[in-house]
């Protein structure tokens, strides 16, 4: 009989231990690795050098979609040759090791973090790795999942393993009903609002509470994906009905007995009633706003109706130098209302904000209005079945009527590694992850926000409280 | 990878908190296929001024700092994207070590690969030798490893806490690959049994 009660990721962790070595870390079974262009041409290159092969092709997916342009024109004939170098290296790299890609034209082709999901790989109680701190997205499902660097992507290639030192655990329950208008990307920028970039460094978060539960796999996904914001080594949420029903029928998911069973063994991994965790946090969900990033680390947020901080107020001398800083990057006086603060661009997509919910929520805004003609907009879906799908339901052509660009899948403009860049000084709304100095391109101002805040700031010109937004429910789908 | 037991070299300040990724090498350069010749990169935005000279009061352009082995820096070092490119820029560039009150994790993890020996002091610590490299022209630091301290010739002495199995591995300078596959047997039993497992399949049909 099983004596202590156990938390999800202690669950996990111990069905993936293939040995622990006295004094040394643990080594860690991985059940899936996801590959991409930009981390892991020097990894295969480690291997060639050392006569390895590819352990487990069946547990390797590879993608393009870090550098990859985002308009038609743009694919076919890739301007920029040490991109398209890097494409054509994962492209021999995937062929000479057995590895399946899902190429630019192909149509599972889209954000690592998207397709993983959609396509049923990512399973409740796996291990996930990939060479991209976001890879934390797939914990939505219950399964380990982790960013990792290229030293350690040969590492897993090689061997199908990591050596891993047990991270700390961290409780954050998120209760009660979220107010309209408030997202689950409104919780996690919360959320590093207030425990900052580094606080869940050397942790696992595991999402829980009553406002969690009630959100789809889709918000769920946000939450997780902006784990490693707070520093986190991942985050992680219980698989429930709610997933089971996203994952019943995906491509890569078991079928008929064969899926009774994984539901069997999925459902016994939720926390045990008394599991102990290191660190706990309680979060009311009642009182949550929409927020919007004013500076140039995600932990610099603030509700929408608050006005830019006065670095005069910050407690200690460094953070009063920080925030000098990152409010003479931002071009921000302390004091403007947010809502006073106009965009020149709007972008919606990103691991974080890309799904078919978020384009559904940003287009229901944007419905019968027009994109104010001081800001230049786009959409770009996370893959080409959130596309297609979007596209089934005339989101595309709501976007379109309302003046976005509506965009081939990829990361864009959310680290700005294809053409898609900020202009120095422009100031955007983006559904992303990350306001970092230079993030979407060289001197470019980047806020964080919700899809619904980011289509809004498009209409409007500015940030706007979108709990008084009004939606033309004639129009809307 | 080169090891590590102790080094004694120029310290250069960097007094920023939460320095990230996107900054230590901005992403234009991570779509080299290569491993190497990232240290011109380094820091590239910072180093330039907005009309796109090298601006020489930015640390690692100030020609006092051209020969530091030893970065300090505020908390929070190496947050965001886990590109390990950063780790090599820095590596490439010359820095065997870096001195900050804490680290995010997966830089953490990148530098250690790279022959990079992170030290974690207290913030009045770095506050101090932060201090002393801006004001003391010359100044270096002794980090040793096999000792876990840090100190210099002015009488500052901290010593540090570290992973003996990293510190082990940083001072042999050991291959990751290499260790793990000791455990070849335990692995290919491990895998076997674990291939059961339908539902932790990536690809079911």
């Amino acid at each position: 009989m099983s004596s202590e009660p156990k938390t999800l990721f202690e669950k996990v962790w111990e069905q993936h231990v293939v040995v622990e070595p006295q004094g040394e870390p643990t080594l860690l079974y991985i059940d899936l690795q996801l590959v991409h262009e930009v981390t892991s041409p020097q990894a295969f290159e480690g291997l060639r050098l050392a006569g390895r092969r590819v352990r487990r092709p069946d547990r390797t997916i590879a993608t393009v979609d870090h550098n990859v342009p985002t308009t038609i024109e743009g694919r076919l004939n890739i301007v920029d040759q040490i991109a398209a170098t890097q494409i054509a290296t994962l492209r021999k790299n995937c062929a000479d090791f057995g590895v399946e890609l899902y190429d630019v034209n192909s149509r599972e082709q889209g954000i690592v973090h998207v397709i993983g999901p959609e396509l049923g790989i990512t399973k409740p109680g796996m291990t996930i790795v990939c060479g991209d701190s976001h890879t934390s997205t797939h914990g939505a499902f219950g399964a380990l999942a982790f960013g990792i660097g290229t030293s350690e992507v040969e590492h897993v290639l090689a061997t199908q393993t990591l050596p891993q030192s047990k991270p700390k655990t961290f409780r954050i329950a998120v209760e009660g009903k979220l107010p309209h208008g408030v997202t689950a990307k409104d919780i996690i920028l919360a959320i590093i609002g207030q425990i900052g970039t580094d606080g869940a460094t050397g942790c696992v978060i595991e999402y829980a509470g009553s406002a969690i539960r009630a959100l789809s796999m889709e918000g769920r996904m946000t939450i997780c994906n902006m784990s490693i914001e707070a520093g986190a080594r991942a985050g992680m949420i219980a698989p429930d009905a709610t997933t089971f029903a996203y994952l019943k029928g995906r491509r890569f998911c078991p079928k008929g007995a064969e899926w009774e069973k994984a539901v069997a063994e999925w459902s016994k991994l939720p926390s045990d009633p008394g599991a102990k965790f290191d660190r706990e946090l309680v979060i009311d969900a009642t009182k949550l706003v929409p927020y919007v990033s004013w500076g140039t680390s995600p932990g610099m947020v603030a509700p929408v109706t608050d006005k830019v901080p006065d670095p005069a107020a910050a407690p200690t001398e460094q953070e009063r130098k920080g925030l000098e800083r990152a409010l003479e990057y931002m071009g921000l006086k302390a004091g403007t209302p947010l809502k006073e603060v106009a965009v020149d661009r709007v972008f919606i997509g990103s691991c974080t904000n890309s799904r078919i919910e978020d384009l559904r929520a940003a287009a229901r805004i944007c419905a019968g209005h027009k994109v104010s003609a001081r800001v230049s907009a786009m959409v770009v879906p996370g893959s080409q079945a959130v596309k297609a799908q979007a596209e089934k339901e005339g989101l595309d052509v709501i976007f379109k009527e309302a003046g976005f660009d509506w965009r081939e899948p990829g990361c864009s403009m959310c680290l700005g590694m294809n053409p898609d860049i900020l202009s120095p000084g422009e100031r955007c709304a983006s559904t992303s992850n990350r306001n970092f100095e230079g993030r979407q391109g060289r001197g470019g101002r980047t806020h964080l926000v919700s899809p619904e805040m980011a289509a809004a700031a498009a209409i409007a010109g500015h940030f706007v409280d979108i709990r008084t937004w009004n939606v033309n429910e004639e129009v809307a789908v | 990878m080169e090891p590590f037991r102790t080094l004694t070299a120029l310290a250069a300040p960097l007094d920023r908190a939460n320095v990230d990724t996107d900054q230590i090498i901005p992403k234009q350069f991570l779509k080299r296929i290569e491993r190497t010749g990232y240290g011109e990169f380094l820091f590239f935005d910072w180093r330039k001024t907005a009309s796109g000279e090298q601006d020489p009061s930015f640390v690692v352009n100030d020609p006092r700092y051209n020969d530091a082995k030893i970065l300090v820096a505020g908390k929070n070092f190496g947050c965001g994207s886990s590109r390990e490119h950063a780790a090599w820029a820095l590596s490439d560039f010359g820095f065997r070590c870096v001195i900050a009150p804490t680290f995010a994790d997966i830089f953490f993890s990148n530098a250690g690969k790279n022959g990079i020996v992170l030290v974690r002091l207290p913030e009045e610590q770095v506050e101090t030798l932060l201090q002393n490299a801006q004001t003391i022209p010359g100044y270096q630091l002794m980090v040793s490893l096999e000792e876990q301290i840090v100190s210099d010739a002015r009488g500052f002495k901290a010593s540090f806490d570290f992973d003996p199995f990293r510190k082990f591995c940083l001072i042999e300078g050991l291959d990751d690959i290499g260790l793990t596959l000791r455990h070849a047997a335990a692995l290919d039993a491990f895998e076997a049994k674990h291939n059961e497992a339908g539902w932790l399949t990536a690809k079911n049909n």
